[in-house]
């Protein structure tokens, strides 16, 4: 039952990277539109992610849920040494959550939607910044702690360069699943259309500068990261793969395949995280003087066959609801 | 103000505003689907203006409500960290499954608000019903959660080890039923009278009369129903209480000492260095009888726990007593209501009702404020009763006073926008919502 609860908490943080991912990177794309085509864009925006948004969150509380019902200790030694991101994260979300949902239902359209949207988009960049940054510190032994001074055991442990690294580099590929998704949003629309693959081509480079910068970082910091990607075969192979799609993505993306490379991106994620997550396992978190084992740290037997069947279940509800709500919404689009 | 204590503050905060978005967001959505009903029924436009412009109000307060939930899911971790090591697997059994019944309850919002003109009408009207029946699912299940805090179950506590763990027992401990009753009770209560208050006083000012008639005729009916059922299950509550955590029932009551034929206290000022209660109202074997069914049944008063085991006791009686006044009122007011229904058909729009209606608006969020303040204080110094302090489940990093400043900011200014959004739906309502049929689709409507 391990192995199930294990692989839910994987699926989840990866769905909710690339479903919340996709949220989030809609927000910093608007923060980089030109104000002319500005509202365009917030009403594709809208119109794409209003229906589903609130379930896409939803993954990161499952996620969160499975970690402290099954993984206490790994919970608890998270939520201590990486308070302060973790904070800055949580005000990230709330500020989104509710500011997206003030600006479609205030019955008065006015200045406020000024504030709304400056909130919307500056807190969708900020949060999977501190998202990249708080799972960049868990797994990259910055957290010390024998550490004596308030620096050292809660500022340094997250606020280096390769955790700040990672952080831009999630935020990029936020910003790249956003706007691939969107491009097949927009099918009906040439121009803006057009202005989702300038976007998606843009939000691409700067995932490969910023996923540079991390290995970059990764060698100032000490971090191992070359070994963790390249180390070992799966690595390589998920790496490799990701870039053959990579190639096919850029050739197929005028070409208005918008399932293909919606799947593409998705599946170059998945990658990403399968090849920086595959070298760790079962340590979910490395600390400077061990590491924190998901197999070792699990809770008692029962907790997690508990878990298991609540997952399960709860999965046969969820899942068939979920796909019937993007069905129905992509089906009839105008 | 200490670490300790700004951490306390911080989740009394946190919770103190979650609880009012998410009993609003749990309830509202049976007041949409009834008028939906109403109007699938009768075809009438103004029902479906009315269920348009309540689920704006659902979706406020469903969006409020999950990320103040988000933010609570966090805090148990960030600020009690030693007692989510320990109590997680133990307790975290209804959290799993409230995940499945707010996921639930997040993808039926989806179809509701978005599904208008798109699905079968039933289909579409169930999904709404489903937003309620789900987001009652995950409230029950939360509170089960901490039903647990208040009466530990599932484990056996020896040396300071956790051992045989048994989440679903945890999850069904003795506290959950009697909780969740009046939990859920108190949300209907509180909400409809809210929101019937606030129909009530645009019915006095003339405006939209036909919609807000409607409208506060759905949201009384429940509020009043509610308000009636409350006190039977308040007295479960005590009974409860009287066994499995007499020391709370004690500082509820400000009952120094353990005596038969115990009175009730009404009112009056504790005084915790005299052990005694001053100008209280005192009816002779009362508490006796609400605590254990006897009037000359014993009541252990404080005298019968260490000192050091006492909770606050001014705050936990001071919060009683607010929350059975305003309970009390509430139950009065809907006695009322159901006796104008039945009797006096003019009563039902006379003005000094529906005034009443609009003084008893906050009633019954005041209630459930200060009826969490009784659980919540009234289990100090534990935050496991019996087995873990709260001062030794806080998290060892220093300088939480500013955390807790920061959420006071944020809480304070996201409370002034809900209001002053709230404030233009209703405003708005001539414009928006009581137009004919054709008209009903706000321009900022989702499309």
């Amino acid at each position: 039952m391990i192995y199930v609860v294990i692989t839910f908490l994987w699926a989840s943080i990866l769905l909710y990277l690339l479903m919340g991912g996709a949220d989030f990177g809609a927000g910093i794309l608007e923060l980089f539109t030109s104000r002319k085509n500005r509202r365009k864009t917030r009403k594709t925006l809208y119109q794409a992610i209003g229906p589903i948004w609130e379930a896409n969150h939803m993954w990161l509380i499952i996620a969160i849920v499975i970690l402290f019902v099954g993984f206490p200790g790994i919970y608890a030694t998270m939520s201590v040494y990486l308070h302060i991101p973790l904070t800055v994260m949580l005000i990230g979300i709330i500020a989104r959550g509710t500011a997206f949902t003030f600006r479609h239902y205030d019955a008065v359209v006015d200045e406020m939607q000024y504030v709304y949207n400056k909130i919307f988009v500056y807190s969708s960049f900020i949060t999977p910044l501190f998202l990249g940054i708080i799972a960049a510190s868990a797994v990259s032994g910055q957290i010390n702690t024998n550490a004596t001074s308030f620096a050292d055991a809660y500022i340094f442990s997250w606020l280096n360069l390769f955790s700040v690294a990672v952080g831009f580099f999630t935020a990029s590929i936020c910003a790249y699943l956003a706007a691939i998704y969107l491009i097949g949003e927009t099918k009906l629309v040439p121009d803006e259309r057009q202005r989702f693959i300038v976007k998606a081509r843009s939000a691409n480079i700067a995932a490969l500068v910023s996923g540079a910068l991390v290995f970059i970082a990764a060698e100032i910091e000490n971090v191992p990261v070359k070994n963790w990607v390249f180390g070992n075969l799966p690595g390589i192979l998920a790496i490799a793969l990701a870039t053959a799609s990579l190639i096919l993505m850029w050739y197929l993306i005028n070409k208005g395949r918008s399932v293909v490379i919606r799947v593409l991106a998705g599946f170059q994620v998945a990658m990403i995280l399968f090849a920086t997550t595959y070298i760790h396992y079962p340590n979910i978190v490395v600390l400077d003087n061990g590491y924190l084992s998901l197999i070792e740290h699990q809770g008692h037997e029962k907790t997690i066959r508990a878990l298991g069947w609540a997952l399960l279940l709860g999965s046969i509800f969820i899942l068939p609801a979920l796909f019937y709500l993007i069905y129905s919404f992509k089906r009839k689009k105008v | 103000m200490n670490d300790f204590i700004a951490a306390r503050s911080q989740m009394a905060l946190s919770l103190g505003f979650h609880i009012i978005f998410s009993c609003i967001g749990m309830v509202m959505p049976f007041f949409m689907a009834v008028s939906h009903l109403y109007y699938l029924r009768t075809g009438k436009p103004v029902y479906k203006n009315l269920t348009k412009a309540w689920s704006k109000g659902v979706a406020i307060f469903f969006a409020t409500g999950a990320v103040s939930g988000t933010v609570l899911s966090f805090e148990l971790g960030l600020l009690w960290p030693e007692f989510m090591k320990h109590a997680g697997p133990i307790f975290g059994m209804p959290f799993s499954l409230e995940g499945t019944a707010f996921f639930i309850e997040a993808i039926a919002l989806g179809f509701f608000l978005y599904g208008w003109n798109r699905f079968n009408k039933w289909f579409h009207w169930a999904t709404g019903v489903l937003v309620g029946v789900s987001g009652l699912v995950s409230g029950i299940l939360v509170v089960a959660a901490n039903a647990w805090m208040n009466s530990p179950a599932g484990f056996d506590y020896v040396n300071g080890q956790y051992l045989n763990i048994d989440p679903i027992a945890a999850m069904f401990n003795d506290a959950w039923f009697s909780q969740a009753l009046h939990m859920s009770l108190a949300a209907f209560a509180a909400t409809g009278f809210a929101v019937a208050g606030i129909h009530a006083l645009m019915i006095l000012r003339k405006r939209n009369v036909e919609f807000h008639s409607k409208a506060f005729r759905i949201a009384a009916i429940f509020g009043t129903v509610a308000a009636i059922l409350q006190p039977l299950s308040g007295d479960i509550s005590a009974k409860d209480v009287a066994k499995r955590q007499p020391i709370k029932l004690a500082a509820m009551e400000a009952h120094f000492q353990t005596e038969k034929k115990a009175a009730f206290v009404i009112g009056g000022i504790p005084d915790e260095k005299n052990k005694k209660v001053n100008h209280a109202v005192k009816i002779p074997g009362v508490l006796s009888f609400l605590a254990h069914g006897d009037f000359n049944a014993e009541v252990k008063g404080l005298d019968a726990f260490p000192e050091d085991q006492h909770p606050p006791v001014a705050i936990t009686h001071y919060a009683f007593q607010v929350m059975i006044g305003l309970g009390m009122l509430m139950m009065g007011l809907a006695l009322l209501y159901f006796f104008a229904l039945w009797k006096k058909k003019n009563w039902l729009f006379s003005r000094w009702l529906l005034r009443l209606f609009v003084i008893a608006t906050p009633m019954g969020f005041i209630a459930v404020e200060a009826g969490w303040t009784v659980t919540e204080v009234g289990r100090q110094p534990w935050i496991i009763y019996g087995i873990m302090r709260t001062s030794e489940a806080v998290t060892p990093m220093p300088g939480i006073v500013y955390s807790f400043y920061i959420f006071t900011a944020m809480y304070l200014s996201l409370s002034l926008i809900v209001i002053y959004m709230l404030y233009r739906q209703i405003r708005m309502v001539g414009t928006l919502y009581d137009v004919p049929e054709k008209d009903t689709e706000p321009q900022n409507a989702p499309a």
